[in-house]
């Protein structure tokens, strides 16, 4: 789970970790209260989606940027006007956008270095890790790759935490020193205990900054959480903004489906990920494009399937539909049933393939058949995949 | 032989008493498994019944372990649990404990996995089907169940199988029995990011196992794990060697269903797996239908039999 900038700050601040002082506005009737709160001077004014590249991002009523550098609070009121309720476009939104629901004003901090910061799990190890580099402000993707010398890495041994030495150790490679190096200890602690205690999957502070003042804040703020740690933190969950999540990817969650939208137009129902994943790569080994990722689970019931069609059919590409399920354990007399139930009950229109195959496939196939439906069996995945390619594309 | 489990592996369930953990239960016991003992605290002395069996619940592990001599834990106990329940079958001195859970908390994983550092217990999963050693009867009757797979898939031979997903191991040892290949064991190993044995860790074993022929190995986008069993194979292993990695059409950046499958750079997607496996000598099925007749080609190639 994903939460906002101005979210992550407040927790921040919570956990001692500092960053520069700001408030949010949901609507354009709340700058000014917003602003009231900031001291009069230089104001940055961010958008609040849950994407990166926001700086770099254009809006789609032809505004560009959106983070902005105000000199006064007057000219941050003006452009936070251009950025509520409209759709920014960045590099990780797609062609669509999101729409800005909240701008965040912070005071625009001197900066005098910019470094970066990021706590998440090394799976190699599984522990966590540390990656500080003093190259900040920069896609660190980059810094790995092009200059790999400037980028620290400390992993943290689970049963006894963040060590004293290993702190000193990440200051002096970054090559703090004086006031800056005592706040910036304190400040990777801080932000580590945050870590550990809220269940993070990732903390990103890109940039962290070093003021002329010797303050060190952390300038931006990038954190996402365990969903499966959850259930302990109630005070995490009210931080979900459902307007950045997919309407059609919510409601497959509360039919404990995992689905994901793809740009393509061939559906795919599968049980289990690690099929759904190959039958989206099949699909599209035989010259088709998957519409989707859906993993009904274990069971394939009956409802379970019909609430997926919905889901499936509310995407306007979707041209055609592949199922496919290995009934290990389920007996796929039961499942071929649902199918049909679930096809006559949604009035299915489109081409629909499906592939069963397990215990008591025999009789599944014969009730597929028996049932009068348009559909298409399939025998192996290949052939199912080729046979709803062709389909969509005649 | 086999390797982790034999047909005469005596194994206890944890959450025997739960809905899910007594279905699969009673499918082990089915299958011929020596299921001896359930564990669900506050419910000693009671009994799992099914048919003619009559199997004794403790309240610990320990307890269940010395009353029966199990070596071996199913765990089906619910996510904010089942780091717990690992743990107890560590202190118990268990062989292996199989957890077959989904949705277990990262921190609790990396807890764990840290406390069983240099004990002698090995973890298989979290969020994985379990493991199989196929039997001799029909549909591989007799052999040893762990975890939720369909047993009547399999068939005893001399093919290892190891993957993180469920539905695509079964996709995999129903092509080769469908061929009339035969498997030692089939090791799901699990979806999640922090998992207890690793592909290489399994690989090892099925290379040391003189019964195993050739391997299946299939991976997901998500971590590197992959690529360093490939490098293991290519460096170690003379025996034939099919791979599939999922996920080739996945999205960057999204989860997709495992909790581990989900692409964060440039070293962790299929692409990039698959192609180290061909670097390694690793024979990759095109499709996930392709899965044992690469097998077939890798071993041709070898000159090994794998009937």
């Amino acid at each position: 789970m994903n939460i906002h900038e101005y979210q992550a700050k407040a927790l921040f601040e919570k956990f001692g970790v500092p960053v520069p002082k700001g408030a949010a506005a949901k609507s354009a009737a709340e700058f000014d209260a917003a602003l009231a709160s900031l001291p009069e001077g230089p104001t940055m004014v961010k958008s609040q989606i849950h994407a990166g590249g926001r700086g770099k991002g254009t809006f789609t009523n032809g505004f560009k940027g959106g983070v902005k550098f105000c000199k006064t609070k007057a000219d941050a009121k003006e452009i936070a006007g251009k950025m509520i309720g409209n759709t920014l476009v960045t590099v990780q939104t797609g062609p669509a956008g999101r729409k800005v629901q909240t701008v965040y004003f912070t005071v625009a901090s001197d900066i005098k270095k910019e470094y970066y910061l990021a706590i998440l799990l090394d799976r190699a190890s599984s522990k966590p890790v540390i990656v500080a580099s003093t190259e900040g402000g920069v896609e660190i993707e980059k810094v790995a790759h092009d200059t790999p010398e400037k980028l620290f890495k400390v992993l943290v041994d689970p049963a006894y935490g963040l060590a004293d030495f290993q702190v000193r150790d990440l200051i002096t490679r970054l090559g703090f020193a004086g006031a800056e190096a005592k706040n910036a200890a304190k400040l990777i602690r801080q932000l580590y205990t945050c870590y550990w205690e809220t269940d993070a999957a990732m903390i990103e502070v890109n940039p962290l900054i070093t003021t002329p003042t010797g303050e060190v804040l952390a300038l931006d703020a990038k954190v996402s959480f365990d969903s499966n740690a959850l259930y302990r933190h109630p005070e995490i969950v009210a931080l979900r903004d459902l307007n950045e999540e997919d309407p059609k990817e919510i409601e497959a969650s509360k039919y404990s489906l995992s689905y994901i939208a793809l740009d393509g137009n061939i559906a795919c129902l599968v049980n289990g990920a690690g099929l759904a994943m190959s039958t989206m790569d099949i699909i599209q080994h035989f010259g088709g494009t998957p519409a989707n990722f859906l993993d009904v689970g274990g069971g394939a019931s009956k409802d379970q399937v019909v609430a997926a069609f919905k889901i499936i059919l509310g995407d306007p590409n979707v041209k055609g539909i592949l199922v496919n399920i290995f009934g290990g354990i389920m007996d796929c007399n039961v499942i071929a049933t649902g199918i049909v139930e679930a096809v006559k009950e949604v009035g299915l229109k489109l081409p629909l393939v499906v592939r069963l195959e397990g215990n008591n496939v025999v009789a599944g196939k014969a009730t597929l058949k028996a049932s009068g439906l348009a559909l298409v069996s399939g025998d192996t995945m290949a052939d199912a995949a080729q046979k709803i390619v062709k389909l969509v594309a005649a | 032989m086999s390797i982790l489990i034999t047909p005469d592996t005596k194994i206890l369930i944890q959450g025997i008493t739960g809905d899910f953990g007594g279905r699969h239960a009673k499918l082990s016991l089915d299958y011929g498994t020596k299921v001896v003992a359930g564990v669900t605290p506050g419910k000693g002395g009671q009994f799992f019944e099914h048919g003619t069996h009559k199997v004794p619940i403790f309240n610990s592990v320990a307890d269940a372990a010395k009353a029966t001599g199990a070596t071996v834990s199913a765990i089906f106990v619910p996510p904010p649990f089942a780091g717990d329940a690992i743990l107890e079958c560590v202190d118990a001195g268990l062989d292996l404990a199989v957890a077959i859970t989904e949705g277990i908390p990262v921190k609790d994983m990396v807890r764990v996995k840290r406390a069983m550092q240099g004990k002698k217990t090995r973890l298989l999963g979290p969020n994985c089907p379990g493991v199989v050693t196929p039997g001799t009867g029909k549909d591989s009757f007799g052999g040893c169940r762990i975890g939720i797979a369909p047993g009547y898939i399999h068939k005893q031979g001399h093919v290892g199988v190891v993957s993180r997903s469920g539905t695509l191991t079964y996709e995999a040892v129903f092509q080769l029995t469908s061929k009339n290949i035969g498997q030692t064991t089939c090791v799901g190993i699990g979806g999640d990011p922090v998992n207890g044995t690793s592909h290489l860790d399994v690989i090892k074993l099925f290379n040391a196992d003189p019964e195993t022929h050739g391997m299946i190995l299939i991976g997901e986008i998500g971590g590197t794990a992959e690529v360093e069993a490939a490098r293991w194979i290519k460096a170690n292993c003379k025996k034939p060697v099919a791979g599939f990695i999922a996920g080739a059409t996945a999205p960057a950046g999204r989860r997709m269903g495992h909790a581990g499958a989900i692409v964060g750079g440039t070293e962790d997607t299929a692409a990039a797996k698959i192609a180290v496996f061909k670097e390694c000598g690793i024979e990759v099925a095109v499709t996930p239908s392709d899965m044992a007749d690469a097998l077939l080609r890798a071993a041709k190639a070898k000159g090994v039999t794998l009937t």
